[in-house]
């Protein structure tokens, strides 16, 4: 029936398929242990864990050789190992610049982006450990659940929403614009909300990267005092801004520096002044 | 991927050699804060002796300072309670949004341990007198 295949081609085209698979995984055995990096590799040792394969079910650490590039990140170095050695090693990544917020990672001890973190400035440019972000189920390798770090930023109902529809375009003042600034740069990383040891024993407390947003829109002059009414009460709820015991973990790792306790405590000031206000 | 890996708590405790100055702030406040609620009832179990007279509790009292160990401890509670108060008041700053930022917050709480280093030591010559 096959033209292609001569007849008379003796050797079983399976095993000659097998022999060349067996071939590369030889040679890609051999680039892992003996990899020609240079005498100045970085060593990438990167948690792994997979349900779906048996001998990565219980956690683990791989290490990769990784050739040290001047201004090299970590999650180019994470790139370099996947694509090198191990196309399933996983985890999420995008803009590669700090905007997307998607390769927040726990690199050596600390929670920070892949790629805003050069591997030179690292306290230990050698090794790098590179972790899935703590107190965040681990879905595969690096790749965490992030789904209630979402739940707890919609529930300070995240978007700018004035009880009376605008008549026509709402300005902002700048000193207005100056105050929440540093508040609109949250990138929902999730980095502070791992770091923050208080978030990891209280599943409900909202965390800082939502009590920070709930900042931003409660000091937009743009919306009414009733709904700063509404959002206020958000924030001061038992699991709100009160289960913050300032141990500034959460601006500690900010990538983008917001001074997040600086926020929640402000918000914790608003919320005495609130209540204590009886004219 | 209906399944997925919890790593749990351990890890936190586990890394207390990353832990930043604002962490162990935390921690040696919550850990003197519960020394002192210890203390207080050893503090009210010595002062009720009174109940059964002053003169048993002038021999409570005078027992207890002859121990060396009572007289060390002592010193160990001063430590305690100077360093609960100091951070205290940094912690009363931070309520108040002052020394907020990183590097304030951290200077404020070595400059509470150092005072209570101070204040301990000085204080030894006193608490160990005729021993």
């Amino acid at each position: 029936m096959s033209t292609q295949t001569p007849d008379t081609d003796e050797t079983d085209p399976q095993a000659e398929r097998m022999a060349r698979k067996e071939e590369r995984a030889a040679e890609r055995d051999e680039a892992s242990s003996k990899p020609d990096v240079g005498d100045d590799a970085i060593t990438l040792k990167v948690f792994r864990y997979d349900p779906e394969v048996a001998d990565k079910q219980e956690p683990r650490f791989d290490t990769f050789h990784v050739p040290r590039e001047p201004g090299i990140t970590v999650l180019d170095a994470l790139i370099y190992a996947r694509d090198t050695y191990d196309s399933s090693l996983t985890f999420r990544h995008s803009c590669r610049q700090a905007v997307c917020g998607s390769d927040a990672l726990f690199i050596n001890g600390s929670q920070r982006l892949g790629c805003q973190t050069q591997v030179a400035d690292l306290n230990d440019s050698d090794t790098v450990r590179v972790e899935p972000l703590p107190h965040r189920e681990v879905v595969k390798d690096l790749v965490v659940d992030m789904d209630h770090f979402y739940d707890q930023m919609d529930a300070v109902e995240p978007y700018f929403s004035p009880t009376e529809e605008p008549d026509g375009e709402q300005l902002q003042s700048r000193e207005n614009r100056e105050k929440i600034k540093m508040s609109t740069r949250c990138i929902w990383c999730g980095a502070c909300m791992s770091s923050c040891n208080v978030a990891a024993g209280d599943n409900q407390y909202l965390g800082p990267a939502a009590i920070n947003k709930a900042y931003r829109f409660y000091f937009d002059e743009r919306e009414d005092d009733e709904r700063q009414e509404e959002r206020l009460q958000i924030i001061e709820q038992e699991h709100g801004v009160w289960r913050c015991q300032t141990q500034f973990s959460c601006t500690t790792v900010c990538p983008k520096d917001i001074p997040l306790t600086e926020h929640i405590q402000e918000l914790k000031r608003e919320a005495v002044k609130s209540n204590l206000k009886f004219w | 991927m209906s399944q997925s890996h919890n790593r749990g708590l351990v890890e936190d405790f586990g890394r207390w050699r990353e832990f930043s100055a604002g962490m162990w702030a935390w921690v040696f406040h919550k850990f003197t804060g519960w020394v002192l609620i210890g203390y207080l009832f050893t503090h009210i179990a010595v002062l009720s002796s009174a109940l059964s007279g002053g003169a048993a509790y002038t021999n409570t009292l005078q027992g207890l300072e002859q121990l060396a160990v009572v007289r060390v401890l002592e010193v160990g509670l001063l430590a305690v309670a100077v360093f609960h108060i100091l951070n205290g008041i940094r912690l009363l700053f931070v309520d108040l949004g002052v020394g907020l930022d990183l590097d304030t917050q951290e200077k404020s709480f070595y400059a509470s341990l150092i005072l209570t280093g101070i204040i301990v030591v000085a204080s030894v010559p006193v608490f160990l007198e005729g021993l």
